[in-house]
């Protein structure tokens, strides 16, 4: 699984972080959702495909 | 009477304070882009789809310029919060709106709200002795719904606590749209924007460690700060927005989850349900409030039905939220559903900035009452649970429990 953010779409809502806080992150600076974990261990796909359904600015874009 | 054959009066009333109007269900099947007559006489357009609602609310084309002149106006007072002066301070769109959003947004990331947790716990606990010191039944709404969101507010913008009756009657006459008159609603404003005014100088001669004293020391707009207006507008919307919304939802999440006994007893048996709970309870509000109005500056299609430029739309989340197409037995109560994106917070650019903020104090007071009130009850039959009328947020008269 591979993951993007489009930080155009990001409204800084954090849901991703709080669903998924080992692979979604904020930036101090502007609360944009950045990643730490890119491609994301299997352990966590079912929390990152949660995160991507419900972000409010469909701004998580997930790839095989 | 069908709902095609009239035009519908919005809000819709409901019957029962947790419960959705008939007409919901009837308007996502069959008349999803529905004419409706606002308080004020003026025409709208209300949307129930859970698919419409969500991308109107994400298209930047239906603005949030409900001053135009050809905008309905939800009341014949005005639309309170929604067409105050306040909110054409605050950009609308693009990357002005971006901008702002941002400098104001990093202040409520999920990081600096779970730094939160263990303060605003301590806060809910003290809340809850207190009104366990006072004996059963105690009002949950009053007890700890209305104080814990403004402390918490209050505390993150510098703003006194001990003023919070003041403001509280300010953020009421912007949010009531029905209560209050066109005169007193201005007073209000008038004294809350010198009460802003005031506070802010004294952040200016003396800055604190908050977040209005840091918008100040990002500089002007020519620095890549806010104008000095720019800050006043967006503390007080912060404060409105901080305030009621939680306040009111905190009391309704409690009575909707100790409706049925069931649910307090399966969150009683596995806290680790607390998060998709409260997300749950979000969806499955029936009351609250208007939903959101957008003015549609060129004409556009929703749902095959065009709208001509100049329509004022009205989205009703709370309708949305209940769409069979989007959830899976959509009037149950699920108490595990995952995902569930709900409609609750807005969708898009303009989704709520506070809804970490308002997550986190959900799920805090959930796990405060769970822990130190397991016995926890209503008590009164659900039936006579009350809604504040009027209100654009939507909330219970009172919340009366017994433990």
């Amino acid at each position: 699984m591979k993951i993007i953010i489009d930080e155009d779409k990001c409204c800084g809502a954090g849901q991703c972080v709080l669903i998924a806080p080992e692979v979604f992150d904020q930036r101090d600076d502007d609360g944009i959702a950045v990643l730490l974990q890119a491609e994301p261990d299997a352990g966590q796909h079912d929390a990152v495909r949660e995160a991507a359904a419900v972000c409010p600015g469909a701004a998580i874009e997930l790839s095989d | 009477m069908s709902v095609n054959e009239q035009v519908l009066r919005y809000p819709i009333p409901a019957d029962a304070a947790l419960d959705p109007p008939a007409e919901w269900a009837e308007l996502r099947g069959k008349c999803p882009v529905a004419h409706v007559k606002l308080p004020s006489g003026d025409a709208a357009t209300l949307l129930t789809r859970y698919a419409d609602v969500k991308e109107v609310l994400a298209d930047p084309r239906f603005t949030r310029q409900l001053t135009a002149p050809d905008a309905a106006r939800l009341t014949a007072e005005g639309g309170g919060v929604f067409s105050s002066e306040m909110a054409t301070i605050i950009p609308d769109g693009g990357e002005e709106h971006q901008h702002w959003r941002r400098l104001v947004g990093k202040w409520f990331t999920a990081k600096r709200m779970s730094a939160l947790r263990p303060s605003m716990a301590r806060i809910a606990e003290d809340l809850v002795d207190e009104m366990v010191a006072g004996g059963a039944p105690g009002d949950l709404k009053a007890s700890l719904g209305f104080p814990l969101p403004v402390y918490v507010i209050c505390d993150m913008l510098g703003v006194p606590a001990e003023d919070r009756d003041r403001f509280s009657y300010w953020s009421d006459t912007l949010l009531n749209l029905t209560r209050y008159g066109k005169e007193e609603i201005e007073a209000a404003q008038a004294a809350f924007f010198q009460y802003m005014s005031d506070l802010l100088a004294g952040k200016r001669a003396e800055p604190g460690d908050d977040l209005l004293s840091e918008l100040i020391a990002a500089g002007g707009p020519e620095e890549g700060g806010l104008s000095d207006l720019q800050i006043l507008v967006t503390g007080m919307g912060l404060l409105v927005a901080g305030h009621e919304t939680t306040a009111n939802m905190i009391g309704k999440m409690v009575s909707m989850l100790l409706a049925e006994r069931g649910r307090w007893e399966s969150l009683l048996a596995d806290p680790k349900l607390i998060r998709t709970a409260v997300e749950e309870t979000l969806r499955l509000d029936a009351n609250s409030g208007f939903g959101l109005p957008r003015y549609l500056r060129e004409e556009t299609e929703v749902s095959g039905t065009v709208l001509p430029r100049g329509t004022t739309v009205v989205c009703s989340m709370a309708a949305a939220n209940r769409d069979e197409s989007a959830f899976e037995a959509a009037a149950e109560m699920d108490l595990t559903r995952s995902p569930n994106p709900h409609l609750a917070f807005g969708a898009g650019a303009h989704s709520c900035l506070g809804q970490a903020l308002a997550r986190t104090e959900l799920q805090v007071v959930l796990e405060v009452l769970l822990r130190k009130l397991p016995t926890l009850e209503l008590a009164v039959p659900v039936e006579e649970l009350e809604r504040v009328e009027g209100l654009a947020v939507g909330g219970l008269r009172t919340v009366p429990v017994r433990w």
